[in-house]
């Protein structure tokens, strides 16, 4: 009986803040003008792209630069819908003023909700586990992966702008107001307040399916690939099907978090899809904390609420800003805010109880590992160049880490319970 | 014929260009295995001061149309992009050795920076650096033939770069040193050679040619804070698909993309080519990850 109380307050303890945290979100309508409620909407889809790309990247070690490539597939699939919705009986205004007389086939069943909707996700998804199946089988790995993905983002954007007719070229999907929803427009603050709430729901979850992915024995296996891949493919797993898995499932993330960014912003573009945003989708992450989920949240609401704080008030500094964050995260704070705000906990903790954190509190049980270029290089027969002596810092940083937050092997112990 | 001979020369000019680009970066990610994001914004630096020197020295130096400035804007578009170059190697890149995913977002946040501070000092609008006049015309071969000669002279440019280059790798004892440090630092440390010192030097040298590059680039249109931008991906795809740490790879690969991405713009439009040649080269890194001079060598 004592030991069910226990387990239920260890839930209590795990999930509270959780629910807290969510609970407040879904509040939020009810005390924030409208025009806070779409921004806090906006950054919240980014969050959720955040949640993705750090399942991917602090939990599988691969650092996806085409992020904002799903992410805009999603979008521009559902601004279809709307689109379509908007224009009622006529073809798109974009579409008319490029030539076209009648709706292209592949267009035409974006008039479904539904289709739309699943097509959003899955297409981006798919072609995610396509590319990521034929990148992962030919071995290839840390920054050639990174080089990669971002090629595929500019060729896409590069497309989307040159085919006017169909996608609206640089000007993108835009002039959504007229979309109705139960006879109100896309505008007026109900469907906004639905789509926002939907939003916090979808980012919750994001959130759990996250959690449930990296402490599952996938999540397990995915840590240890990020950590040493030659190791897991000599115990006879499959990297490739395990990174296929979640680079589609980041994808398929990313993408659902596009339908969401297109009723609240009501504009896609390639300007959301190319290489800059998708690697500032990267700091989002990285400052919040790599491999801790809720540090991808953290991360990218102070990102974008920082952006639109300083371009209010001195735009020119913000740029700064941004550079010198990129520099300090990397160089000064590489465990992020979440990670330095537990290394800080645990510390206290030892301090005080003299024991390191128990698996109760779960984040950042594991600590971001700096991928070295030994392995890469190897791989790809390059000269390991300054790998023969830096390997050696590298790792001894890493080390440092891993004895400064010992939960990891709590958290290990905890998969045999 | 005129069509293709001029195509052909078209792409060779593109490649050049783009073999201008990604030369140093062959160096800081091949050599060094540094992810210089801010590599583009090198080139800019090299543009602008082209820029400066046209506003500040060319009336005492003959007037724009002599040029006299232009020639030396070349070296000082080196020693500029080099020396902030070896600042930023000093002040961050070597805490990042083997960590190229770290150095990525590093220097994407130095470009970041170096982006502002152009347009805090020469404003947003992009400028314009004209050329000298024996930049101006072309070699006319008939009525559809001309070949420009800011072309020609940026197709010179480079091979007078590389040139010195393979001259400093293989030549001079400060290639030797980087040589030995690349192939193996500790006995190179062991033997005497400041492996910090080369590590410096070579990162500098690379961002030195981003410079010179810069300058080329002012020749073939106007210049503003994010020229980089524009050629940073495509420089990195001629590194990788050269082969990382493979000169002569790098070279083959940008003359190889410049020429297919010119001829398949022939066959469809502008953009559709450049995709088809950046979706060629991804499905040839599936095939072969380490790139040209991996068919080379094995």
């Amino acid at each position: 009986m004592k030991n069910q109380n226990r387990t239920f307050l260890a839930l209590l303890m795990r999930w509270g803040p959780f629910l807290i945290i969510t609970a407040l979100f879904l509040l939020a309508p009810q005390f924030i003008s409208p025009f806070r409620l779409s921004q806090l909407g906006k950054f919240l889809t980014f969050a959720i792209i955040a949640v993705g790309l750090d399942l991917i990247w602090g939990y599988g070690g691969m650092m996806s630069l085409g992020q904002g490539l799903f992410f805009s597939l999603g979008a521009y699939g559902f601004a279809m819908y709307l689109k379509l919705l908007a224009s009622g009986d006529k073809i798109p205004d974009f579409m008319f003023w490029s030539g076209l007389t009648e709706l292209p086939w592949f267009w035409a069943p974006f008039s479904n909700p539904l289709f739309a909707v699943v097509a959003a996700l899955v297409i981006p998804s798919l072609i995610a586990a396509i590319v990521g199946y034929f990148i992962f089988r030919s071995r290839v790995q840390g920054v050639y992966f990174s080089i990669i993905t971002q090629a595929l983002t500019l060729l896409t954007s590069i497309w989307f702008v040159g085919q006017q007719a169909y996608t609206g070229g640089t000007n993108g999907i835009t002039n959504l107001g007229s979309a109705k929803f139960f006879g109100q427009s896309l505008l007026s603050t109900g469907v906004q307040t639905g789509f926002y709430l939907a939003t916090v729901i979808c980012l919750a979850l994001v959130y759990v399916l996250a959690r449930w992915v990296t402490d599952s024995r996938f999540g397990r296996l995915l840590i240890a690939l990020r950590d040493d891949e030659a190791r897991v493919r000599f115990l006879g797993y499959d990297p490739v099907l395990i990174k296929t898995l979640v680079f589609t499932l980041s994808a398929g993330i990313a993408a659902l978090a596009g339908v969401l960014f297109v009723p609240q912003v009501g504009i896609i573009s390639p300007a959301n899809m190319g290489v800059v945003p998708s690697i500032e989708m990267v700091i989002w992450v990285a400052l919040g904390g790599r491999g801790t989920l809720i540090g991808a949240i953290v991360g990218a609401l102070v990102v974008n609420f920082g952006r639109s704080y300083f371009s209010e008030t001195y735009p020119e500094i913000w740029q700064y800003f941004l550079g010198l964050l990129f520099v300090a995260v990397v160089l000064l704070f590489p465990a992020g805010i979440v990670g330095s705000l537990m290394q800080g906990f645990n510390w206290l903790r030892i301090r005080i109880q003299g024991e390191p954190m128990s698996d109760m509190t779960e984040y950042g049980t594991t600590p971001y590992r700096p991928i070295t270029l030994g392995h890469s290089a190897s791989n790809l027969s390059a000269p390991a160049a300054p790998a023969a002596t830096s390997t050696s810092t590298a790792t001894s940083a890493t080390a440092s880490a891993t004895v400064s937050s010992p939960s990891s092997t709590t958290a290990t112990a905890k998969g045999g319970s | 014929m005129d069509a293709i001979i001029l195509q052909t020369f078209n792409g060779l000019s593109l490649g050049s260009i783009l073999l201008m680009v990604s030369l140093g970066l062959a160096f800081a990610f091949g050599l060094m295995g540094v992810i210089n994001m801010a590599h583009g914004e090198f080139i800019m630096i090299g543009a602008y001061t082209a820029y400066v020197f046209q506003e500040a020295f060319a009336h005492s130096l003959g007037g724009v149309e002599a040029g006299v400035w232009f020639v030396l804007a070349i070296p000082a578009a080196f020693l500029v992009a080099a020396l902030l170059g070896a600042l930023m190697e000093v002040t961050m890149i070597r805490f990042l050795y083997g960590r190229p995913l770290d150095t990525l977002l590093a220097t994407w946040g130095a470009g970041l920076v170096l982006q502002q501070a152009a347009r805090s000092i020469f404003g947003a609008p992009n400028v314009n650096v004209s050329s000298p006049i024996w930049l101006q015309g072309g070699f006319d071969f008939g009525a559809q033939l001309l070949l420009p000669y800011k072309r020609i002279f940026i197709i010179v440019l480079v091979a007078v770069i590389i040139g010195a280059v393979y001259f400093y790798l293989y030549r001079s004892a400060n290639g030797r040193r980087l040589r030995a440090v690349m192939q193996n630092r500790e006995m190179a440390s062991c033997l005497g050679v400041r492996s910090r010192w080369v590590d410096a030097s070579t990162f500098a040298l690379g961002t030195g040619l981003a410079g010179v590059a810069g300058v080329a680039l002012t020749q073939l249109g106007s210049i503003g804070p994010s020229l980089g931008t524009f050629y940073i991906v495509d420089a990195f795809m001629v590194v990788v698909l050269g082969g990382v740490g493979r000169l002569p790879g790098t070279i083959l690969a940008a003359l190889l993309i410049g020429i297919s991405n010119t001829l398949l713009e022939l066959g469809t439009s502008a953009t559709v080519g450049k995709v088809l040649v950046l979706l060629a080269i991804i499905a040839f890194l599936q095939w072969k990850p380490s790139g040209l001079a991996a068919l080379q060598t094995r």
